[in-house]
């Protein structure tokens, strides 16, 4: 077992060292992929955390990685970048705390519906406080990053989410997550806090969601609520997470990758139903992939390795 | 017995009420169980057995009363802790963790509660108990391969793992045939002369004349009696709660 593990963190630095090698390919078009896929990677990954053992599927990203966003556009003039990315990571820790908490008692399409509704509340907050303080509708965050450095930063926070991952799996956190995800009423008479359990890991995740705004705010450069805590993030967020398949680690990686170039293939072709294809796919991947690409692989597995079980 | 005056009381329930609306489910409940005691929960259906149970471990609080596990009052304690401080169960319903192997069903038990493993302490002591119950060489297999017997089984030793102080056995026996109804009462009894302290709720009458130490009879959600098998199986209030009387 230690070999096997070995060896996949050897594939795995190789992988990682591999993609950042990508700015010295390409400096254009494909570098700007390569920030969304690293982007969407942190994103999906840490969502699959918390949702893939608990099957709770959260709306909520969107709300966490604006967070995150206006953390760093709010405080740009007054405090060093670093610092702020630590604040963003805070916030989200704080929010996702308060959420978790909240939503302790609510299972199934009622948290879906409270994830989506907190996002939503969010957003209106911050256009409040906006309003409220008189300044424009935006903020602008003004860097000398380059796309490069930024798709360096995602990437190694990539590698972060993998490693938390990782170690959550094989841990009693895990395991009692994946206790509660089969049965919760085992879970709370087998001595699991399950409370505490589910607001840890939701805690994790959406820190990692908030991080993740907070690198991409200066690439972005003009930041306002509707782009921020688009619903639309959350979205494809949980897409890309199903189509990969949530039961594995890199999962939700493998739903990434063809996702975020199918997007960009209808977003440059078809502007102006954007919607309609994304929810389209939505339709098609649960129906004919329920369990992402991740289950079809071990299906094919299983079928060519007969006589088990 | 002059030994009764020396025993442990292991699990005190006083006074303990419990109303789902306007039906009271449990009624001034009152017994003790003495350590290394099995102790038979019976009566007709509907009479208030389960809910007992669910108050006993944790998923129901009492309106009223008082329940204490040796010197702890656990009356208003969450589940979970009350696990942790020793109190087992298996489940009316067969309750198993799907997509976990049957090790790690097991498993399940023993990282949380009563007494606490993890790595290869917990995976040896898993195996020991899968042994105990019966299902050695089946750790790797997905439960769904497992009969119903050896769900049971393995429901058990998920409780086992952790050494309760307190197991609750809630119709462990139900659906049994009589083949597997043999097994059951052997393991049972294993138990019992290990000198663990059990409370098995049970409709199976034979098992409770022959793995219990004294009963408690509950009908409308109140005892009605209490005593060793025998008597209370042939008290007169006993026999009608089950079959009804004439002017009922």
């Amino acid at each position: 077992m230690s070999e096997k593990e070995k060896r996949t963190l050897g594939i795995a630095c190789v992988l990682i060292v591999l993609a950042a090698l990508l700015p010295i390919v390409d400096q254009g078009y494909w570098l700007s992929i390569g920030v969304s896929i690293a982007m969407y990677t942190v994103l999906a990954t840490s969502w699959a955390l918390f949702s893939g053992p608990t099957n709770l599927i959260s709306l909520a990203s969107a709300a966490f990685f604006g967070v995150g966003m206006y953390v760093v556009a709010g405080g740009i003039d007054l405090m060093p970048y670093w610092i702020l990315v630590l604040l963003a990571g805070l916030a989200g820790a704080i929010l996702a705390a308060l959420v978790g908490i909240a939503t302790l008692r609510i299972a199934g399409v009622y948290f879906v519906i409270f994830t989506l509704g907190m996002a939503e509340l969010v957003r209106q907050i911050v256009v409040w406080g906006q309003a409220t303080l008189g300044t424009q509708a935006g903020l602008y965050v003004l860097t000398d990053f380059t796309e490069e450095l930024i798709f360096w930063l995602l990437l190694g926070l990539a590698a972060i989410v993998f490693f938390i991952g990782w170690w959550v799996g094989r841990s009693r956190l895990g395991f009692a997550l994946r206790i509660i995800g089969n049965d919760e009423m085992v879970a709370i008479h087998s001595g699991i806090n399950t409370a505490r359990a589910k607001v840890m890991l939701f805690v994790i995740s959406s820190t990692f969601a908030a991080i993740t705004g907070a690198l991409v705010a200066p690439r972005w450069s003009y930041v306002e609520p509707t782009i921020a805590f688009s619903p639309f993030i959350s979205f494809q967020v949980v897409i890309m997470a199903l189509l990969g398949g949530v039961h594995r680690l890199w999962g939700p990686l493998v739903g990434v990758i063809p996702f975020t170039l199918l997007w960009e293939v209808i977003n440059s072709n078809f502007p102006t139903q954007t919607t309609l294809l994304l929810g389209i796919s939505f339709l098609l991947i649960v129906y004919f992939i329920p369990h992402g690409f991740v289950g079809l692989i071990e299906d094919m597995a299983a079928r060519r390795k007969p006589g088990h079980g | 017995m002059d030994s009764v005056s020396r025993t442990v009381t292991a699990l005190s329930v006083s006074n303990v009420t419990r109303n789902f609306g306007g039906l009271v489910a449990v009624d001034a409940m009152s017994f003790d169980l003495a350590e290394n005691e099995v102790l038979g929960l019976i009566g007709p259906n509907g009479s208030g057995k389960t809910t007992m149970m669910n108050l006993i471990s944790g998923a129901l609080k009492p309106n009223a009363g008082e329940i204490r596990l040796y010197r702890d009052d656990i009356t208003a304690a969450p589940a979970n802790a009350i696990a942790r401080l020793g109190i087992a169960r298996t489940f009316q319903i067969v309750r198993m963790l799907p997509s976990l192997s049957v090790l790690e069903n097991v498993a399940a038990g023993g990282v949380f509660g009563h007494d606490r493993r993890w790595g290869p302490a917990l995976t040896n002591r898993a195996m020991d108990v899968l042994h105990q119950v019966g299902l050695d060489g089946s750790e790797n297999n997905p439960v769904s391969t497992l009969t119903y017997i050896d769900q049971k089984r393995l429901e058990l030793a998920r409780a086992l793992i952790s050494d309760p102080r307190v197991l609750l056995l809630d119709e462990w026996l139900a659906g049994l045939n009589p083949t597997e109804l043999q097994t059951g009462f052997a393991l049972i009894n294993e138990l019992r002369a290990e000198g663990r302290t059990i409370i098995i709720v049970e409709h199976v009458m034979d098992a409770i004349r022959s793995l219990c130490d004294r009963c408690v009879v509950m009908n409308s959600g109140a005892k009605i009696a209490e005593g060793t098998p025998a008597e209370v199986l042939a008290d007169a209030g006993v026999i009608t709660a089950y079959l009804g009387d004439d002017d009922a």
